[in-house]
């Protein structure tokens, strides 16, 4: 009887062994693969909102990580870092929308460094399909009302949708997922003119090393 | 033992098929089949899977030990599942993140252990290779059907974003019924997909029953008729 017991264990183990190996065979043979595939994903959708031509640092990898849940979302919002020569050119946020109609809406929202927003998509969204989906840049021209704008233009009181006397459109039968939106841009552009300096790492030492050098 | 093919065959695709007639996988059937590409990807990788499964567990189906059995079997698909996915993430990306949850959920599909108890644990591998194509074309065509009916109707286009899985060659597959078509929301929205998938098993039940009808007929006409010579 144990014997038979440990015949079938043994047998189990060995197929675990199999499985596993095959899983690790693939995961090797895939794994560079997967990773070339993130970072091309993530390089498309940044160089959607920042042209390739206006930097020519290695934005993908030219990260901060920073902790603002109230204005950008969540504890650990992760920026790009785009600049030319060293000169900060634009910072693209990973916000996160809290209060979309079926949760949370993760965008990329780039600012330039002159505070004007370079463009905002739409990464991940529960919405209504049909309804609140019209933020996807497939599907609609909305998510364009962001380009070019900033904290002065529409003034603060106006950076809202209409409904709420602002001057950004709402979709007919959806106005949560809008309104979630434009208060997420808002507040991410609040904060980048807050924190400018932190964003691009410009304390004053580098700011000093800059100017001898170009002295010298 | 001589193998009738033709029998495994219709089986899979219509007699038996996995969706229709057994209605399993109903999880993910419903739902990815917001578009015919959705279903289609889907649709392989489930087929992908199964033949794997399938062909492994009839080459162990004497070693298998029966107390053991079902943890083997699956062991197997869920080391198929995980290879099926990362080839997925590695070689079609966009597709891959669509279907997202729904490729580790194909363990869960009891489709594919349903077919490795009934049918690859008791045949040889070329037989459950034959089944496991039949099986897993039967559940594809089901997804692909019910994705491209809920895709017209919701959306008014047919095979959008077919360049995630042909590349970009395959931009010109994408149909579309015209920029006035406003679509159904309904049809795209989770209720379309059981009302679909309601209206297919309607379908086909009407269409044997019918074919059954016939035959009867046909039977009867042919006794009257030899009966009317004689």
């Amino acid at each position: 009887m144990s014997k038979k017991i440990i015949a079938a264990a043994l047998l189990l183990g060995f197929f675990a062994v199999i499985g596993t190996g095959l899983v690790a065979f693939t995961y090797e043979m895939t794994k560079d693969q997967i990773a070339e595939n993130e970072r091309l994903a993530l390089l498309r959708s940044l160089q959607a909102l920042v042209p390739a031509d206006t930097v020519n640092n290695d934005m993908p990898n030219d990260t901060i990580i920073v902790d603002d849940k109230e204005k950008l979302g969540t504890h650990t919002t992760t920026i790009y870092r785009g600049r030319k020569d060293g000169d900060p050119i634009a910072a693209v946020f990973t916000s996160i929308a809290p209060d979309g109609y079926s949760g949370q809406i993760k965008l990329l929202v780039a600012v330039r460094a002159d505070g004007t927003l370079g463009g905002v998509r739409v990464i991940t969204h529960k919405e209504t399909p049909g309804l609140g989906d019209k933020i996807e840049v497939e599907k609609d021209d909305w998510i364009f009302a962001f380009d070019n704008r900033s904290l002065g233009d529409p003034t603060v009181d106006k950076w809202a949708v209409k409904k709420d006397g602002g001057i950004f459109d709402q979709f007919t039968g959806a106005t949560i997922t809008p309104r979630a939106i434009v208060n997420s841009v808002k507040r991410t552009l609040i904060y980048a003119s807050e924190h400018k300096e932190a964003i691009y790492d410009l304390d004053i030492e580098k700011a000093v090393d800059k100017k001898t050098g170009g002295k010298s | 033992m001589a193998t009738n093919y033709n029998k495994i065959i219709k089986d899979g695709i219509w007699d038996s098929n996995p969706a229709l007639v057994a209605l399993l996988g109903l999880c993910p059937l419903l739902a990815v089949t917001n578009t015919a590409i959705n279903g289609l990807g889907l649709g392989l990788a489930t087929l992908a899977v199964l033949i794997g499964s399938n062909v492994t567990i009839s080459l162990i189906r004497n070693i298998v030990r029966q107390e053991v059995r079902l943890p083997i079997f699956v062991l197997v698909i869920a080391s198929f599942v995980t290879a099926v996915e990362l080839s997925m993430n590695a070689y079609l990306y966009d597709l891959y993140k669509i279907l997202g949850i729904f490729i580790p959920l194909i363990v869960t599909n009891c489709a594919i252990i349903g077919r490795a108890e009934a049918f690859a644990s008791k045949n040889n591998p070329f037989d459950s290779l034959i089944d496991a194509l039949a099986m897993g074309i039967g559940f594809a065509l089901v997804l692909v059907v019910l994705g491209g009916a809920r895709e017209l109707i919701g959306s008014g286009t047919l095979f959008s974003q077919a360049h995630l899985m042909f590349g970009e060659g395959a931009r010109g597959l994408t149909m579309s019924l015209g920029p006035d078509y406003k679509g159904l929301l309904l049809a795209i929205l989770p209720p379309g997909a059981f009302i679909g998938l309601g209206i297919m098993l309607a379908a086909k039940n009407w269409f044997d029953q019918h074919s059954k009808k016939r035959e009867i007929v046909a039977i009867a006409k042919e006794k009257s008729l030899a009966e009317g010579i004689l």
